[in-house]
């Protein structure tokens, strides 16, 4: 992320006015970095320090090293234990289970709908991505409520209703992220559901294939790049929801829905202890890096 | 939903060659071609079997659809009702008591105005500076510009909510603490990687020939890139534009973080703020303000997703 580099075309030989000139070319490229390098490689920086650091929000003259006592720490914290457990639980249920197969059933069933049924429904799963998250948080938690719509639908079913924030809040916002994030699954799917030339579809059936069989042996296979893409962007997208638990459960009742995020602003701020909260935050930049090169390499086999 | 159905308009062949995969544009072609071919053999089947399947799958979508409208209802319905609770029930008198309860400078204007003043600088700047950075990125070759590309496409995926504390922590030692030109800054370059990415493949799209015109005339790269390119590229242009508001408009951690004034708050944490200190929720002034504060990107997405189809931007700019 370096301009300095940036700016030499890497040729030997052309005069000096032409090197310059080709360096002046790569001027505009200057701002974006710029900005890059002070707000995003500045605090990822300064992350990985202050992860090393006792820093407190207050009352401390000046932060010293630790080494790696906040990591020690962390994997002795039954909190922290209890965050990774969620933050798995909420990202396994809500990105890889939810979002994922609901998206690529919607995908499927759009396919075959008719028109005006497609149109709506993609219109209403949509409406649900673009609405600002903490709009989506409320609208989850009055959903979600003891005196809320779920339980109402329940009562009128004759079903046994209970306050699912407080019994099951990590299911409840692992609902709320799956109504969240569907949308995209479902675009995504779309697109390479459309691209599958038919033929292939329309040979196996002539073969005999059933449903089931064409999904597993044809449908899947052809589009694994897109299902690979898509979980490796919903996972990332999941693992940083803050907003939406936030306004739904703020990480309760006590600590039971309190993922990696949620955990990390807990323990900067209300325990204000930022050197512990950040190594968290490592962490958590780091899993994040890890999928984002598995990305980038699912990515360069598609290019 | 798809690019394709969309005709031959500068815009959708804008974005089809905005894929970076040469050869994803002519497979698109061919599918689409493909998806013209396959209506009809369908038509052809027995209408039984195909009309069963048809109505199952409608009848399937329509359930989940239903789902998925149900918080959405709410919204709609209590915005209408002054006496709304928890749970979604027809207004018995739908009146628009709970806007004009919330329609006062605290509650809405002041907000929505930081939103526009956070959001509309970040964006400008979001869009300005990737922008300048695609140009060299798509009309020069240097061994440098692969990394630099790579590792953009890396920062796009970080998750950003990780780092908020430290940037808390150097906001503070440098007073840009509360204030809304640094918040909109730091908004501008979270999301610049996927700025950048989205122009330059839209860059991409427009031939360097008509540059080289301007070129021989005399023009310098920055009128070039002002005058011939980003006309050309109008259409991708704009979807950066209101991709990157949309996404700064609903953003709530970071104004969360970062400013802590109640008069230089967005929407989006003032919205929290009247949720979370009430003692008796107004749910129907809440709902009434949600909509007021929801509108303006539900428009923005209708108008990107009018001109390009929504699995355009995926399959364009996300698929790589």
């Amino acid at each position: 992320m370096s301009t300095t580099d940036l700016t030499d075309a890497g040729q030997t030989g052309p005069p000096p006015q032409v090197r310059m000139r080709r360096r002046m070319r790569w001027l505009p490229i200057a701002p974006a970095t710029a900005l890059l390098l002070i707000f995003l490689a500045g605090p990822i920086g300064y992350c990985v320090y202050i992860a090393f650091t006792d820093m407190q929000l207050t009352g401390q003259a000046s932060p010293s090293f630790v080494g790696f006592d906040n990591f020690t720490r962390a994997f002795h914290d039954p909190h922290f234990v209890n965050a990774v457990v969620l933050t798995l639980v909420f990202t396994v249920v809500s990105s890889i289970l939810g979002q994922n197969t609901l998206g690529l059933t919607l995908a499927g069933l759009m396919q075959r709908a008719s028109k005006t049924v497609r149109t709506v429904a993609g219109a209403v799963v949509i409406c649900a991505w673009v609405l600002p998250e903490i709009v989506a948080g409320f609208l989850l938690y009055t959903f979600f409520n003891r005196q809320g719509t779920l339980n109402a639908i329940l009562d009128w079913l004759q079903l046994p209703h209970q306050n699912w924030l407080y019994t099951l809040p990590i299911i409840a916002v692992s609902f709320a992220n799956i109504w969240r994030g569907t949308a995209f699954s479902m675009l995504v799917y779309s697109a390479a559901l459309s691209e599958i030339p038919q033929e292939v579809t329309e040979s196996a059936q002539i073969d005999g294939a059933g449903g089931g069989k064409r999904l597993w042996h044809i449908t899947l296979p052809m589009i694994r790049r897109s299902i690979g893409t898509n979980l490796m962007l919903n996972t990332l997208q999941t693992l940083s929801v803050f907003g939406l638990i936030w306004a739904m459960t703020r990480g309760g009742p006590g600590d039971r829905s309190q993922t990696l995020p949620v955990f990390m602003y807990d323990q900067a701020f209300n325990n204000a202890l930022i050197g512990y909260g950040t190594a968290v935050a490592l962490l958590l930049l780091l899993v994040g890096a890890l999928f984002s090169v598995v990305y980038l390499r699912l990515l360069r086999e598609e290019v | 939903m798809s690019a394709a159905s969309s005709p031959a308009s500068p815009a959708a062949s804008a974005g089809s060659a905005a894929a970076p995969a040469t050869a994803a544009d002519s497979y698109g072609a061919s599918a689409r071609d493909r998806t013209a071919a396959r209506q009809r053999p369908r038509r052809r089947l027995p209408l039984t079997r195909g009309a069963r399947q048809r109505l199952a799958a409608d009848a399937a979508l329509l359930v989940i659809a239903a789902a998925f409208a149900v918080p959405l209802l709410w919204l709609v319905f209590a915005s209408l009702d002054t006496h709304a609770t928890l749970r979604v029930a027809p207004p018995h008198s739908p009146t628009l008591h709970n806007f004009s309860a919330v329609w006062t400078d605290r509650i809405t204007f002041t907000p929505m105005l930081n939103s526009l003043l956070m959001c509309g600088g970040g964006t400008l700047l979001t869009v300005v500076c990737s922008a300048l950075a695609a140009y060299p990125l798509s009309r020069f070759r240097s061994r440098f510009s692969r990394p630099y590309l790579l590792t953009v496409l890396f920062t796009t995926c970080l998750p950003v909510t990780a780092i908020m504390v430290p940037v808390y922590a150097l906001f503070v030692q440098t007073n840009l603490v509360d204030t809304l030109w640094g918040t909109a800054c730091f908004l501008a370059a979270s999301q610049l990687p996927f700025g950048i990415w989205l122009m330059k493949n839209f860059m991409d799209g427009v031939p360097v020939v008509l540059e080289e015109a301007a070129w021989t005339d005399g023009a310098s790269w920055l009128q070039s890139l002002t005058r011939v390119i980003l006309p050309l590229m109008g259409p991708g242009a704009a979807v950066v534009t209101v991709y990157t508001f949309i996404i700064m408009w609903g953003n709530f951690f970071v104004p969360f973080m970062l400013l802590i004034t109640p008069d230089q708050l967005p929407a989006s944490v003032s919205i929290f703020t009247f949720f979370g200190n009430f003692g008796t929720i107004r749910f129907g002034e809440l709902a009434a303000f949600s909509v007021l504060y929801s509108t303006p990107v539900l428009l923005l997405y209708i108008l990107i997703s009018r001109r390009l189809g929504g699995g355009f931007m995926l399959g364009g700019a996300v698929k790589g």
